[in-house]
């Protein structure tokens, strides 16, 4: 990807680090810059640095305006637009963190715009930058299509047949399910893996954690008759990711991506004829699948 | 057919939230071509917002409920403006598309049975809304998607439709927009139309709408000649966020009050007793002590007045609020605090705990909330066929918010989820038979393509003129301030005058910036909607000189009988297009049958 804006290198070392760098601050300590920059001003002031740019190229630029009260980063974005910006590109949809459109680096840190308060940041300027791990196509906004193609390479639910008197599911089998499907699928965990982020070779062979989530869901749906364990081992390249829980960090919807998706994938996958004991975990943990031939033989 | 990227489909889904996508579904299912187009990313439509649940008589909570019940509630809700077979379609098939959605993946929160579990809202005489926490909108669309991509349905993200194209013998057949990222323009001919592009809000200063709530749908029907109708009945929620300013607006699920929650004056008056309309009288607890019983049994006391419709609930805040007993930043008192454990509400209300929060730095498990009412929803909007949702010219089609009708002057919550789901299916099945009988190519008339292009492109070649952005403010505070939740004549006509102008300031807009991912130049694009869709809003709140649900005129406080007759239909005649005047005129609702009819007054 070419100039991709260079704030984002605090996570991204980070990230390669191992566990826990780079999520928890929010400072961005790699982010010099920002610290480095003129000081904010009067505290009622608002010092911002934007990327602004294409594919070509680009750079961050300094915008200063009145502090409000109670707002988030999103909001500050909106006032610039409506003033000194009206080009500046973003995206949002709810404002509340439950679509997943806002997402970006902010000092460094991958985070939703729309619930990132300005209060709770460190003085001075604030950094916003777009996800590095995706093409750029203006200023904020990415080419996530990666994600959409992705999505299309999971084989499709498919449930057990429906008894006469309907589908019965506990509460308990259902909530890790649920807990993955809480995915608003901002991306900001695809954007944080140091598998994809600054290596393009290995987005064709390699799902990410928002996937590895989805499979994982499939995997535990009570109703569920597919089986895609191979599937995510080799084309989803479930073995490449090494559960530095970078992902898990960045969420905003707290997913437990590694412990509760990623990991007990992993288990489930090992070949039975080298792993005896993944093997007994796999069949442990399927047992409450049925086959559609054995449903359709049951009766119902 | 010009020299722009070019599709043909059998059928085209304009929106991609609920209705669009379960539209597409049917369609694609049907084996036609079809494909589904949106200004956002793929499932981030404002369906996926939606808090509290999808109504459906599944009768899972309680046995008694059934499609009558929930047509009686739906249709006096409404206050009986609702089309009746719409309301009644809707009541008998909702079940039916909830469980399809759990064969499709769906996972609800479930009952000890292990079947799907229901929550109260308000207008529902039963718990009836499946739910999954307070983000069942995010469930829907999910399931939906996915479902979508498994069936290879094209989409076309971040694509906003301009305006729709008729061919030679007036059947809608074509569709021009631009990319987002590029600002390149594409046009679509297809055999069949489908709009399912959601709501009007992002008129209104304070709103719970997305800014892709522009009314697209809307106005271009108007402009393709279609009919719309009960424009005048928009609705606003009685709970909004009010705190601070930057989320002003922001909803808060009538699930909390569904969960026990209720609302207090700053004297800590639960004051909703106060204003229990004649209608629901009979029906609704006179003391604390039997609304508090009624959560956990509803058979033996009557339902909290904290959950009447919600048209009654944001007058009554109005109300509170003007009489000096409101909170300090201008709402009431959401309080759930002292009434539920701190364990069931963030169980309950996951998403309504992290948003205050996060954005408030409020903790609702120990402290109220502040709220107040907030542009939420459209009821009106294109005329349609209940059976098969086509619109008054040939070759559209229509569901969702951007469908009139099935919610009358006001929409009870949890009826828009299985709406989109019933009237999506509805729509997609009329769309292919449409389709299938149809005879020859789609055409449409290449100079329409290069006007339509000419007048997008128009902001970003002019010098001098103004921003979208100060335009929309205004527009914004028009709204607000004129056509809000209390109307009166005179302002009425005000906002009218001032729309004018607002019509006449948009031929001057400039756009700085390329094509490329510009929101000026998109909101540029929105604003020409925008205008036609609160021209007809404010046409209609002038033209209905009563109060009915959503429309609360303070020159006519009371409803009229005979106006609860009619609908004000509204359409463009010979002249067409953003400048082009809207005719309102009354017609009469469908007759609605005897056995009906009866239902209604059951209960009473
Ligand atoms: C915060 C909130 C909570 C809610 N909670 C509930 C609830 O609990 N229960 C309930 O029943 N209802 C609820 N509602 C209402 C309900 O969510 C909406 O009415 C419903 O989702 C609308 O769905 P739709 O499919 O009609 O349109 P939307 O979901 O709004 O989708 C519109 C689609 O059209 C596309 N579009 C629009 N214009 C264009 C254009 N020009 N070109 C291309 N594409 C276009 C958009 O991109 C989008 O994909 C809630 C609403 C809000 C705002
Ligand atoms: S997917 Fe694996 S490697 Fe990537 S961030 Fe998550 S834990 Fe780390
Ligand atoms: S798993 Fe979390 S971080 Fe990843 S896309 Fe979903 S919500 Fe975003
Ligand atoms: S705008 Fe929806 S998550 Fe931020």
């Amino acid at each position: 990807m070419p100039d991709a804006p260079e704030s984002a290198d605090a996570t991204d070392d980070a990230a390669d680090d191992g566990i826990e760098a780079g999520v928890d601050r929010p400072g961005g300590s790699g982010l010099g810059a920002a610290a480095g920059a003129e000081s904010p001003g009067a505290p009622d002031r608002v010092a911002m640095r934007v990327w602004r740019g294409d594919p070509g190229g680009g750079e961050f630029a300094e915008y200063e305006l009145a502090a409000q009260d109670g707002e988030v980063v999103l909001d500050v974005i909106h006032r610039l637009q409506a003033t000194d910006a009206p080009d500046l590109a973003c995206r949002w949809n709810c404002k509340a963190g439950k679509c997943g459109s806002c997402s970006a680096e902010i000092n460094g840190r991958p985070r939703l715009m729309c619930m990132t308060r300005m209060d709770e940041l460190p003085e001075g300027p604030v950094t916003v930058a777009p996800m590095r791990t995706f093409p750029i196509i203006k200023d904020l906004v990415t080419d996530v299509s990666f994600n959409y193609e992705v999505a299309k390479t999971v084989p499709a639910f498919s449930p057990v047949p429906e008894p006469p008197d309907g589908y019965r599911m506990q509460q308990v089998d259902i909530e890790r399910g649920q807990e993955f499907r809480k995915c608003i699928e901002c991306f900001l965990c695809q954007d944080v893996c140091h598998v994809i982020r600054d290596h393009e070779e290995n987005k064709p062979r390699y799902a990410g954690p928002r996937f590895f989530i989805r499979f994982a869901e499939l995997e535990m749906h009570p109703l569920d008759t597919n089986d895609r364990r191979e599937l995510v081992r080799q084309k989803g390249g479930l073995g490449m990711c090494n559960i530095t829980k970078c992902c898990t960090e960045v969420c905003p919807e707290h997913i437990k991506i590694t412990d509760n998706a990623i990991i007990p994938m992993k288990e489930r996958v090992v070949d039975a004829a080298y792993d005896p004991i993944g093997w007994l975990g796999r069949t442990i943990m399927r047992r409450h699948k049925r086959s559609a031939e054995e449903a359709a033989a049951g009766g119902q | 057919m010009s020299e722009y990227e070019s599709h043909q489909y059998d059928i085209i889904v304009i929106g991609a939230g609920g209705a669009g996508l379960r539209a597409a579904i049917e369609a694609q299912g049907r084996g036609l071509r079809t494909a589904l187009i949106c200004k956002s990313l793929f499932g981030k439509a404002h369906t996926v917002m939606a808090e509290g649940g999808v109504a459906a008589a599944m009768g899972n909570v309680y046995p008694e409920d059934n499609w009558k019940v929930h047509f009686r509630d739906t249709m006096r809700g409404g206050k009986l403006l609702n089309n009746w077979r719409m309301a009644q379609l809707h009541a008998q098939e909702a079940p039916d598309r909830v469980h399809e959605l759990e064969a499709w993946g769906a996972l609800f929160d479930r009952t000890n049975d292990g079947r799907i579990t229901q929550r109260d809202f308000g207008g529902h005489r039963y718990a009836r809304l499946a739910h999954v926490g307070d983000r069942t909108g995010l469930e829907m669309i999910r399931t939906l998607q996915q479902k979508a991509v498994s069936m290879d349905i094209d989409v076309f993200m971040e694509c906003k439709i301009l305006r729709l194209l008729p061919d030679a013998q007036g059947r809608i057949s074509g569709a021009v927009g631009y990319w987002r990222a590029t600002g390149e323009f594409v046009t679509f001919t297809a055999k069949a139309f489908v709009l399912a592009t959601g709501g009007i809000g992002k008129s209104w200063m304070y709103t719970s709408n997305s800014w892709e709530s522009t009314g697209d749908g809307h106005a271009m029907a108007i402009w393709a000649g279609a009919d719309v109708i009960e424009m005048e009945s928009v609705q606003f929620h009685p709970t909004g966020m009010v705190w601070p300013l930057s989320v002003r607006g922001l909803l808060v699920t009538e699930g909390v009050r569904g969960d026990g929650g209720v609302l207090r004056n700053s004297e800590g008056t639960r004051f909703m007793f106060n204003y229990v309309a004649p209608m629901f009288r009979a029906e609704t607890a006179e003391t604390e002590e039997e609304a508090d019983r009624w959560y956990d049994d509803h058979a033996n006391n009557r339902r909290t007045p904290a959950l009447l419709p919600r048209d009654e609930v944001a007058r009554a805040i109005n109300a509170e609020v003007k009489a000096g007993r409101g909170s300090p930043h201008g709402g009431v008192f959401l309080d759930i605090a002292s009434r539920r454990s701190a364990e069931y509400i963030r169980r309950r209300l996951p998403s309504m705990y992290t948003q205050f929060k996060e954005l408030a730095g409020v903790d609702i498990t120990a402290t109220p909330m502040e709220v107040g009412p907030t542009c939420h929803y459209m009821m009106g909007g294109v005329r349609v066929d209940a059976d098969t949702e086509a619109a008054t010219v040939p070759g559209l089609f229509a569901a969702g918010e951007v469908a009139g009708g099935m919610h009358g002057a006001n929409r009870l919550g949890g009826n828009s989820l299985s709406d989109l789901l019933v009237f999506g299916r509805r729509a997609g099945i009329g769309a292919a038979d449409y389709a299938e009988g149809r005879t020859g190519d789609p055409e449409v008339d290449g100079a329409e393509i290069e006007a339509i292009v000419a007048e997008a492109l128009a902001p970003l070649g002019r010098n001098g003129g103004e921003s979208p952005y100060d335009l929309h403010r205004d527009l914004q505070e028009t709204m607000q301030t004129l056509v809000g939740i209390i109307r009166t004549g005179p302002e009425l006509e005000e906002a009218l005058e001032k729309l004018g102008v607002l019509r006449e300031r948009s031929e001057n807009l400039t756009v700085t910036g390329g094509r490329v991912y510009n929101p000026a130049w998109n909101l540029a694009t929105d604003l020409p909607s925008m205008l036609t869709v609160s021209t007809a809003v404010a046409q209609g709140a002038l033209a209905r000189k009563e109060s009915r649900g959503g429309h609360t005129r303070e020159d006519f406080p009371a409803a009229d009988p005979e106006l609860g007759k009619v609908n004000f239909v509204q359409r463009q005649t010979d002249d067409r297009g953003p400048d082009a005047p809207i005719i309102v005129s009354p017609e009469p609702l469908p007759e609605m049958p005897a056995e009906l009819r009866q239902l209604l007054e059951e209960g009473q």
